[in-house]
C-alpha cells in the first residue's frame, strides 16, 4: 500500500511538512511518532481521499477539518479487542488485584484507551474482584470521537464469540453474556459498568499530569511513539503513579529501555507490569 | 553492503525456516527478521524456542525498539505487526493486512524504505500471496529478492505470487538459500 513516492528524501520532506502543518493548524504534535508505521497510515488516508501524494494530503489537511478528523481516527485507532493477552487479566488479578484491596479507593489511568475494549474488560474484571465499587477509572485517549465509541459501550456481537473465549482465559467468574445484551449485530454492554468510569480527552504527546493513580494502564499505545517521546510520557506516568503505584504496558514493550526503569520493580516479567519503588 | 535480511513464510514455515538457519554459514552477520504466520493466541517464545534448536544466533520474539543486532535473528511476534526504522524493531497493532498479523508486506516494505538497496527479501513456503508486494518493493528500491523454488516448497502459493510480483535475481530449493546469502553477503 505505501511507497508510491519514487524518491524517499522527498517523501521524507513530505512527511515532515505535513505534520508541521498539522501541528501548526489543529495543535495535533506526531512529529515525535515512529516513522515506519505512521507512513502506512498517512499513505493509507491519502489513498482512502484519493490523493497520490503526501503534498496533496497535506494541502487537504490544511483546508479541510474534516479531513482531519479522518486522519485523527487513522491515527489514534488502535485495533484491539477485550481481554486481549488473557494472561495479562490472570496475572493482574493475582498480583495487583490483592494490593488494590488494601486501599479504601482507588484510582486507575487507562492511558490511549482508543475506542475502550480495555476500559470494558478493566471495569468487568474489577467487579469480580469486589473493586469497582471503590474505583475510579479514568479513561483518556488524543480523539473526542474515539472516546464517544467507548463511552456507547456497542461492539460487533460477531466479536463475543472470541471476547468470552478470552473473558474464560482471563480468570472470568460468571457467564460474558451477564455484560451485554445482543441486539440485531451488536452487543451493548452493561450502563452500570459507565458508573465509575470518566472519559476524557488527554494527549500523551502534549498534556500533563492531571491526577495521582494507584495503577496506569497503557498498552500497546507507546509503540507508536519514538524514543524521545517514548521517554517524555515515561516521565509523565511516573511523576502521575503514587508510590507502589502498578504500570502495565503491553507484551512486547519494555521499561527497560526507558531512564526511569531503576524506579521500578518487576511484578510481572512477561505481563510487563511494574511498580514503582522509587 | 547488506545490513538486513527479512524473511516471510506461513505453511510449513517452521521447517523451512530451521533448515535455511542451520544451512546459513556464522560469517552472514546481518541481522535477520522473520515473519512466520501464525495466530494470535500462540505462545510467546514458543517458536523462538524451536528455532533455536537450529542456529548458534541469538533467536527471539521481537520487542518494541529492540536495536536490530548483527548475528541475532528477531520473530515478529503473535498479533503484531513487525516493522523496521532507524535501525530497531517497531511493533503495530493496525488491523491485520490481508487477514495476516503479523503481515510479511508490512515487514518488507518497512525494511525497503529503511534500508532501500542494502535489504536482502526472501520469500519460502507459504500458502497464500503475502509478501510478494513486499518483496517487490524491496526490489525496486534496489535490494536483493530471493524466492523459494515453487516446486519443492512444502505449499507453492507464496513463492508462486512473488515470483508473479518481481523479477527475483533468485529462485532455489531451499538448500541452496544459504550458499547463495554466503556469496551476496561476503
Amino acid at each position: 500500500m505505501p511507497g508510491a513516492a519514487e524518491d524517499p528524501e522527498l517523501e521524507q520532506l513530505e512527511i515532515e511538512l505535513l505534520l508541521e502543518a498539522v501541528y501548526r493548524r489543529y495543535g495535533f504534535d506526531f512529529r515525535e511518532y515512529a516513522q515506519a508505521s505512521l507512513k502506512r497510515r498517512l499513505w493509507r488516508r491519502a489513498y482512502a481521499e484519493g490523493l497520490t501524494t503526501l503534498t496533496d494530503l497535506q494541502a487537504r489537511l490544511l483546508h479541510d477539518p474534516r479531513c482531519m478528523e479522518r486522519l485523527l481516527l487513522d491515527l489514534s485507532i488502535n485495533v484491539t479487542s477485550m481481554f486481549r493477552d488473557p494472561s495479562f487479566y490472570v496475572a493482574f488479578r493475582e498480583k495487583v488485584v490483592p494490593t488494590l484491596h488494601t486501599y479504601p479507593f482507588t484510582r486507575i489511568w487507562c492511558a490511549g484507551c482508543s475506542t475502550g475494549e480495555e476500559v470494558y474488560s478493566l471495569a468487568i474484571m474489577l467487579a469480580e474482584e469486589g473493586l469497582y465499587d471503590r474505583t475510579r477509572i479514568y479513561a483518556t485517549d488524543i480523539n473526542e470521537n474515539v472516546l464517544a465509541t467507548a463511552r456507547a459501550g456497542v461492539f460487533p456481537l460477531a466479536k463475543m464469540q472470541q471476547y468470552t473465549q478470552n473473558y474464560i482465559r482471563g480468570g472470568g467468574k460468571h457467564d460474558f453474556s451477564r455484560y451485554y445484551v445482543a441486539a440485531y449485530d451488536a452487543a451493548q454492554f452493561s450502563r452500570s459498568l459507565l458508573d465509575n468510569i470518566v472519559f476524557a480527552q488527554h494527549n500523551l504527546a502534549m498534556d500533563r499530569a492531571f491526577n495521582d493513580f494507584n495503577a496506569i494502564l497503557c498498552r500497546n499505545v507507546m509503540i507508536y511513539f519514538d524514543k524521545a517521546l517514548q521517554n517524555r510520557v515515561h516521565g509523565l506516568f511516573y511523576e502521575s503513579l503514587e508510590m507502589f503505584g502498578v504500570l502495565a504496558l503491553g507484551h512486547k514493550e519494555s521499561l527497560s529501555f526507558s531512564p526511569f526503569a531503576a524506579k521500578y520493580e518487576i511484578l510481572d516479567e512477561p505481563e510487563r507490569i511494574y511498580r514503582k519503588t522509587a | 553492503m547488506y545490513e538486513v535480511i527479512v524473511i516471510g513464510t506461513s505453511w510449513g514455515g517452521l521447517d523451512a525456516v530451521s533448515r535455511l538457519l542451520d544451512g546459513l554459514d556464522d560469517a552472514v552477520r546481518q541481522p535477520i527478521v522473520v515473519v512466520q504466520h501464525r495466530s494470535a493466541e500462540s505462545e510467546d517464545g514458543a517458536l523462538a524456542h524451536l528455532l533455536s534448536h537450529h542456529t548458534r544466533r541469538s533467536v527471539r520474539d521481537a520487542e518494541d525498539k529492540t536495536e536490530l543486532e548483527p548475528y541475532h535473528v528477531y520473530l515478529g511476534p503473535p498479533d503484531y505487526h513487525v516493522l523496521v526504522e532507524d535501525g530497531h524493531i517497531a511493533l503495530s497493532t493496525d488491523e491485520p493486512v490481508q487477514y495476516a498479523r503479523p503481515s510479511i508486506d508490512v515487514l518488507f516494505e518497512s525494511a525497503a524504505d529503511e534500508y532501500g538497496e542494502r535489504a536482502i527479501g526472501i520469500v519460502l513456503t507459504g500458502a497464500n500471496d503475502d509478501g510478494a508486494r513486499g518483496l517487490a518493493k524491496i526490489k525496486d528500491c534496489g535490494g536483493v529478492a530471493i524466492v523459494q523454488e515453487p516446486s519443492s516448497s512444502e505449499r507453492r502459493a507464496m513463492p508462486d505470487a512473488a515470483i508473479a510480483a518481481t523479477v527475483a535475481d533468485a529462485i532455489l530449493p531451499l538448500e541452496e538459500i544459504p550458499n547463495f546469502l554466503y556469496g551476496v553477503c561476503l
